[in-house]
């Protein structure tokens, strides 16, 4: 339970700050004994909703269009190479608060298509996302190596069945690190969401500033429910490592 | 498009001007080379002399310029056409051994009748042991590649092989990759192979198992097929004058 006793020290940490900074803290915004601090502290519990659903959808449409978008490097001739660095170059280049707007904004106007704020988010998160995981999956589906390739066309597997039994597993133990780390990058990314007005914790925690004049509180507050969540993510991360790594010990 | 081989002696891979260049680099040069069904063909030469090409472009592994190979009446030229067809009719064992790591042994050895061939996972799994027994090691079913001496992986990647009941094995230097007291548990189990009549061709310097079980010994340099003929002609009367220089070289100690 390292991660729990990380948690109460960086706690501690901040309420000491409160003491000795001499800011003029008035926790009673968020505080759970009186009805009106309850509410508050629910609502901004409540863009946790909208903050873990786009990050989860986002990841998973990234995950799979990165390793679509990486099989042309790999695979691919030359002009299939090209349009794998045509995607990668520019979305990789393009930050991701610009996409965000650009799709909400633009597209609308370029194509007629509207999207909601939370479908926009998803879209802008997903492909500035899928860029970088392509260029993950791209390395460790190369350190698996030929000879996998060459012994699963020998036996005679489909390309699907090749990466899906063959080629994939492998990549996917060596790539785990990379991937969870870019996980905690986009639930940290989604918060920019909020300048369309998605309802994640970031748009919760702004509304609630304005209507109470407790910044110092609701934005410390903030940065706790996002240390939070990636202290999970993290966690789980670990988990998921440890038990392949038990996975790998028996297969050495 | 020729008839597929029935008896012992009708031709079942035809090669015939193949050509075939890595960027501006000749590898393969006007081969042509005929296998018989049953027949044992120990391809040797230098290293770069292009003959794990060559075995590599009988089932597709690598891609050439010029020329045909007809598998089993199959044609491949250049495309892809036919790939498939010709990769169910042949086996090939590696010299890395390239079995899948992630997987138990039964596994690998299940995975391509599984899904190349559609076979149930009881009759895969009833094969898969048949041909464990084959290779001597019924009993590592459950261990991963990784727990195995090298011999042993090998043996594993020709049963591997095996479970597809492929018409022809191929084999690119079965033994380079082994430590001394294992080359002689493969050799083995592939003569074993040989006594039961299977088509293979084997690329190797184990001049030894060529000797001992080769109907046709070819030996290619720079490229070319110099000479082929049977062993006893092949090792006591070479006729080009690099084979001659070959083979002293390989066999001074």
């Amino acid at each position: 339970m390292a991660r729990l006793r990380t948690l109460c020290v960086l706690a501690a940490a901040a309420i000491l700050l409160a003491g000795c900074s001499g800011a003029n803290w008035g926790w009673y915004v968020i505080s759970p004994e009186t009805e009106a601090g309850r509410r508050n502290l629910l609502f901004l519990l409540g863009g946790l909703k909208g903050t873990i659903a786009l990050s989860l959808i986002s990841f998973a449409i990234a995950v799979v269009l990165g390793f679509l978008i990486a099989l042309p490097a790999l695979y691919g001739n030359r002009p299939l190479r090209a349009v794998n660095r045509l995607y990668v170059e520019p979305f990789r280049a393009a930050p991701a608060l610009v996409l965000i707007l650009w799709v909400y904004y633009g597209l609308p106007v370029v194509l007629g298509i509207r999207l909601e704020a939370f479908a926009a988010g998803v879209v802008a998160l997903a492909l500035s996302e899928s860029a970088f995981l392509a260029e993950i999956f791209r390395a460790g589906i190369q350190s698996v190596g030929r000879g996998q390739d060459e012994a699963a066309d020998a036996i005679g597997l489909t390309f699907a069945d090749k990466m899906w039994f063959v080629i994939l597993p492998q990549a996917i133990r060596r790539i785990l690190p990379p991937l969870g780390n870019q996980f905690v990058y986009m639930l940290k990314m989604s918060a920019l969401v909020s300048v369309i007005g998605m309802e994640d914790l970031v748009r919760r925690a702004n509304e609630l500033v304005t209507s109470e004049y407790r910044p110092l509180e609701v934005y410390t507050f903030l940065l706790l429910e996002y240390l939070v969540l990636i202290l999970f993510v993290s966690a789980g991360v670990r988990w998921l490592e440890r038990k392949m790594r038990s996975d790998e010990r028996q297969s050495r | 498009m020729a008839a597929t081989a029935e008896a012992p002696g009708d031709p079942v891979i035809r090669i015939d001007g193949l050509n075939k260049w890595f960027d501006d680099f000749q590898v393969l040069k006007d081969i042509a080379l005929t296998v018989n069904l049953g027949e044992r063909v120990v391809v040797c030469g230098p290293s770069g002399s292009g003959k794990s090409t060559l075995i590599r472009c009988i089932n597709r592994l690598e891609g050439f310029q010029k020329g045909a190979i007809e598998v089993d009446g199959k044609t491949l030229t250049g495309d892809l056409r036919n790939v498939a067809a010709v990769r169910r009719e042949v086996g090939m064992v590696f010299q890395q051994f390239n079995l899948f790591p992630h997987m138990t042994v039964l596994r690998n050895l299940t995975l391509g009748p599984m899904r190349a061939r559609g076979l149930s996972r009881k009759v895969a799994e009833e094969r898969a042991r048949h041909y464990l027994e084959r290779v001597r090691i019924p009993e590592q079913a459950d261990k991963f590649p990784g727990q195995l001496s090298g011999g042993q992986q090998q043996r594993v990647a020709i049963a591997r092989s095996l479970c597809m009941e492929p018409r022809i094995m191929l084999f690119d230097e079965p033994t380079s990759a082994l430590d001394p007291e294992m080359i002689a548990e493969v050799l083995d189990t592939m003569v074993e192979l040989a006594e039961d009549g299977m088509t293979m061709i084997v690329v190797t310097h184990e001049m030894g198992f060529a000797r001992k079980v080769a109907d046709t010994v070819v030996f290619m340099d720079q490229g070319e097929i110099v000479e082929a003929q049977p062993p006893e002609a092949f090792f006591a009367a070479p006729k080009s004058d690099r084979t001659r220089q070959f083979l002293q070289r390989i066999l001074s100690y």
